[in-house]
């Protein structure tokens, strides 16, 4: 292989980005130097086993991939903002979306959801860390390995091009011979095995974790929603793995699972990937519904309604979730009888969303309403959201999706939904949890203004493509000519998507700001909290709770500051805690270097890194660490700190 | 933001009520099977404008009237676990709505399923429409003609078009006439349709199949019976037939304009046989499936 096929050539674009990647991973490497930060780095960041750091850093991962899904996006905007547009050719343009739909799928909103239940979920059932904190690190290693293996291959090799949802015979070696789809089965594998057992850790957790005297009934809303994805993560992404798998066999090993001949069906595909697919679509919303019901009746100083209904409503999202699939290709020609069933299938999934829907309108009732941004974000939901949902009705009647499918209808739908839902959600929670992990809140004067030019600009961004869908404007055309009449509305969405653009780099600037200039004086529970974790000291200790606490109802620290319940009533014993372990992160390096020869069949070198990655576990399962303790003068100490600094 | 949430209102019920007027291809059917569509979606519109607008009322109403600004310093918010029959109401209510809305699906989309009604007697106009790279080849068995890039219809006749795909899965729509179906290599899938006026419609291939897809563009002309005859007869006597060397020569080309030929590749290249299927004799039948004769 020469080295003008290894790297990608030929585009300013991309040899702009190239430059830049080396500009800030050498600056970073500089700043570490001169800093002396290498030992500070390593041992409380890359070996760490603590479920809050791993949540930062899946958070931090996430942001960076907002960052390069959402100049993606802009790309695309700008390629679609006029007529007969040259800023983008083809192949390009056709890049771009794959990976901006792959990305903010599977490397945003996933490692968002993820870090959010990684910090807050032993934080509300009063456990000091995971059931499995090194497997923990693991599935953190593995997403991160699969997303940067993702990310190398806009600049080496090539991306890949056939959409995120990779139909085949599109992403066979046939029609696309770059290597991006190699990337793609081999990063999403990566990524996916990590999720699937963060999906494990996290039942395991909740079921078995949980301080004494909290029932399953007296969860707050957000574990429960972190429990019920877990089961749909633990149910869907096998099938995904088998896809993976046999996509990569197509690719590299001449299998014909999807080919053209020989007895390969692409239709196979479509039913694999959407298998999981769907239920993927419920994995990163029903977090967000959690963060929405905690969020909003926080601020609306009452219980959730129906807390009862709420929960069921998202057993019943769950089942269903998976009965739903083939709503994705009505059009791939199965009998309209079959069609049928999955329309009403599908339509019956508006039935639990919309008790759930009414069931936060229902908490506010009575209430006593105030605004922070992180209310903000899970008000702005409620009417927002339910644009995608009754879209998302009309998509399922599969006589209407004849004319609905593959054009911008859909993809207004989708965007109508994720946004509002998975990343309202994931924003809402950054605000709301923010203080606790580091001990002061985010800018609320910045705050609110990003919202207001999210929430308004998401509108103007995405509603026009409800109409240009129903005008006949398919999805992921790189171009349009001028007879088609799309280009007003496209340019108004053009415009539209700068503005929130906008919205979302003030995210980022309120996050230095603050760091910066937010005042460090933070109280245990800046918000005036019902559930656990917001009766420990902000920030967190690493032990998290000093005592572990009793609960008695769903809402243990409303009923402390307001009946007196105690939730503390142990004396201080020494903390078990478990030990950092620098395995995970060697195993994520392994791994990602086994990927990127897979990735160019170099089959000597993948082998190698294959064989050390099983050796790293056969010396992990020979380890003898029980963790160690954390004795009790160095508890109080630390309480003393943090309560009497923040108090 | 109460004002902006009565804009974006607004600007939904303008979508909607812009259903009325012949702006959007999709809801100016010209064809039965289109237009079952368009009254189905306009249907739904409306359904989801009255659900949008009980959750908008609602939401308004709950943050404007328990704000913290609007309730006394002192109020403490009661604990509320829920309400039986309120919780039931809004079960049932969107029970029954998904139940009406299933009735409508089913009907509808069994009827667009199978030949456009008042044509349930006739014999359907069969063509064969093939996608490869980025164009569509038409081929009329019956007549034994074949198209590139352009099909040519009669009115009033139900046509079964015939899909299927020399690559990647396509999928073959003419907003006006029809909702869209994939072609696929390995099987054949079949979309019903009818055009109620002359004109030309507007087609293209919906489902992205590559660097040519945004181009992969076609004109459906819908005439009356008898221009179509006196079209087919004059391509019948005047084009050049499809030999086996010039169709693998337009497979491979990658994009053009149109053509016409006066026999069909169906002759030595017949479409895909579903593996499933009951197989037939290789060459036995040249229309596939279907083995229509002609």
């Amino acid at each position: 292989m020469k080295w003008d096929e290894f790297f990608v050539t030929g585009d300013p674009l991309i040899y702009g980005a190239m430059v830049s990647i080396v500009v800030v991973s050498l600056a970073i490497l500089i700043t570490l130097a001169v800093t002396k930060r290498f030992g500070w780095l390593w041992n409380e960041w890359l070996t760490t086993v603590d479920h809050k750091r791993i949540g930062i850093m899946y958070i931090l991962a996430a942001l960076l991939m907002l960052f390069r899904g959402g100049v993606d996006a802009l790309m695309m905007r700008l390629q679609l903002a006029t007529p007969d547009m040259t800023f983008l050719a083809s192949q390009h343009y056709n890049e771009v979306f794959s990976t901006h739909g792959t990305i903010m799928i599977l490397f945003m909103a996933m490692p968002f959801v993820l870090g959010m239940m990684n910090i807050v979920v032993p934080l509300q059932i009063g456990a000091r860390d995971v059931a499995f904190p090194v497997l923990n690190a693991i599935s953190f290693w593995l997403f991160f390995a699969g997303a940067m293996l993702f990310n190398l291959s806009f600049i080496i090799g090539g991306s890949p091009d056939a959409g995120w949802s990779a139909y085949f015979p599109l992403a066979s070696n046939e029609f696309s011979a770059s290597v991006g789809h190699n990337y793609y089965s081999i990063a999403l594998q990566l990524s996916g095995l990590g999720t699937l057992m963060t999906g494990i850790n996290f039942i395991v957790t909740i079921i078995k974790m949980r301080a004494p005297g909290m029932k399953l009934w007296k969860m707050p809303m957000f574990t429960w929603a972190t429990l019920i994805t877990c089961i749909i993560i633990l149910f869907a992404f096998p099938a995904f793995t088998v896809a993976l798998a046999q996509m990569m066999f197509d690719r590299l090993f001449g299998t014909q699972f999807f080919s053209m001949s020989n007895g390969g069906m692409d239709m196979l595909w479509a039913n694999n990937f959407w298998i999981w697919g769907h239920p993927e679509v419920y994995i990163v919303i029903l977090p967000a519904f959690g963060i929405f019901s905690d969020v909003i009746s926080t601020f609306a100083r009452r219980n959730i309604y129906g807390y009862k209904s709420m929960v069921f409503s998202m057993f019943a999202i769950s089942i269903l979730s998976f009965l739903v699939w083939a709503h994705h290709f009505y059009t791939m020609g199965h009998s309209a009888a079959v069609n049928n069933v999955f329309s009403i299938a599908t339509m019956a999934i508006a039935v639990p969303t919309g008790i759930k829907i009414f069931n936060w309108l229902f908490t506010l009732y009575k209430g006593k309403i105030v605004f922070p941004t992180a209310m903000l974000y899970s008000l702005a939901f409620i009417p927002i959201f339910t644009i995608g949902g009754v879209t998302g009705v009309m998509l399922a009647m599969a006589s209407a999706d004849y004319q609905y499918h593959n054009t911008m209808f859909l993809v207004a739908h989708f965007h109508y939904v994720l946004i509002p839902g998975t990343v309202f959600g994931m924003l809402a929670g950054v605000y709301y949890w923010f203080p606790k992990i580091f001990g002061f809140r985010l800018n609320e004067k910045i705050g609110k203004i990003s919202f207001w030019l999210i929430a308004i600009f998401f509108n103007v961004t995405f509603l026009p493509l409800f109409y240009l869908g129903l005008d006949g404007m398919a999805r992921r055309m790189y171009t349009y000519s001028e007879a088609t009449g799309y280009g007003p509305l496209n340019l108004v969405s053009s415009i539209g998507a700068i503005f929130l653009a906008t919205g979302f780099a003030l995210i980022f600037y309120n996050v230095i700001y603050s760091m910066l200039k937010s005042p460090r004086d933070l109280h245990a529970d800046p918000w005036d909290g019902r559930t656990l974790e917001w009766s420990i000291p902000s920030p967190a200790p690493f032990y998290n709770f000093a005592v572990t606490p009793t609960v008695q109802s769903e809402e243990p620290l409303w009923d402390y500051k307001k009946k007196g319940i105690p939730i503390y009533r142990d004396k201080i014993k020494p903390i078990h805690m478990p030990s950092n372990s620098g395995k995970p992160v060697i195993m994520g390096v392994l791994f990602f270097l086994w990927g990127f020869c897979m990735v160019f069949s170099w089959w000597i070198p993948s082998i190698i890194f294959g064989a050390a990655v099983f050796i790293v576990m056969a010396t992990r399962s020979f380890e003898r660490d029980d963790g160690y303790h954390v004795p009790v003068d160095e508890v109080i100490a630390t309480e003393n700190m943090l309560r009497g600094e923040n108090q | 933001m109460k004002k902006f949430w009565l804009s974006l209102t607004v600007s939904l019920m303008a979508l909607a009520g812009l259903s009325g007027c012949n702006a959007i291809t999709v809801l100016n059917p010209k064809g039965p099977q289109a237009e079952i569509q368009s009254d189905t979606i306009i249907f739904s519109m409306y359904v989801m404008a009255g659900i949008l607008l009980i959750v908008y009322v609602l939401f308004i109403y709950m943050i404007v009237k328990y704000r913290a600004k609007n309730q006394p310093i002192n109020y403490e918010p009661p604990y509320i676990k829920g309400n039986k029959w309120l919780e039931i109401i809004w079960t049932a209510i969107p029970i029954m709505i998904v139940i009406v809305l299933s009735v409508v699906t089913v009907k509808t989309t069994f009827q667009v399923e199978s030949t456009p009604a008042g044509h349930e007697n006739d014999e359907p106009l069969v063509i064969y429409a093939a996608s490869s790279n980025w164009k569509w080849h038409f081929s009329y068995p019956e007549q034994g003609i074949e198209t590139v890039n352009y099909v040519n219809i009669p009115t009033d006749r139900a046509v079964e078009f015939k899909l299927y795909s020399y690559g990647p899965i396509t999928s073959f729509w003419i907003p006006q006439l029809a909702g869209q179906k994939y072609a696929m290599s390995d099987m054949v899938t079949t979309l019903h349709l009818a055009a109620n006026e002359e004109g030309d419609y507007f087609g293209r291939n919906a489902n992205f199949s590559g660097e040519g897809f945004a181009q992969m563009e076609f004109i459906c002309e819908a005439m009356s019976e008898d221009d179509f005859n006196e079209w087919v007869n004059e391509v019948q006597t005047t084009a050049d037939p499809l030999t086996e060397d010039e169709f693998d020569q337009l497979l491979d080309t990658e994009y053009m304009g149109i053509a016409t030929y006066s026999s069909t590749h169906l002759d030595f290249r017949p479409a895909p046989v579903w593996p499933f299927h009951q197989p037939e004799e290789d060459g036995d039948s040249n229309t596939g499936t279907d083995g229509h004769n002609h």
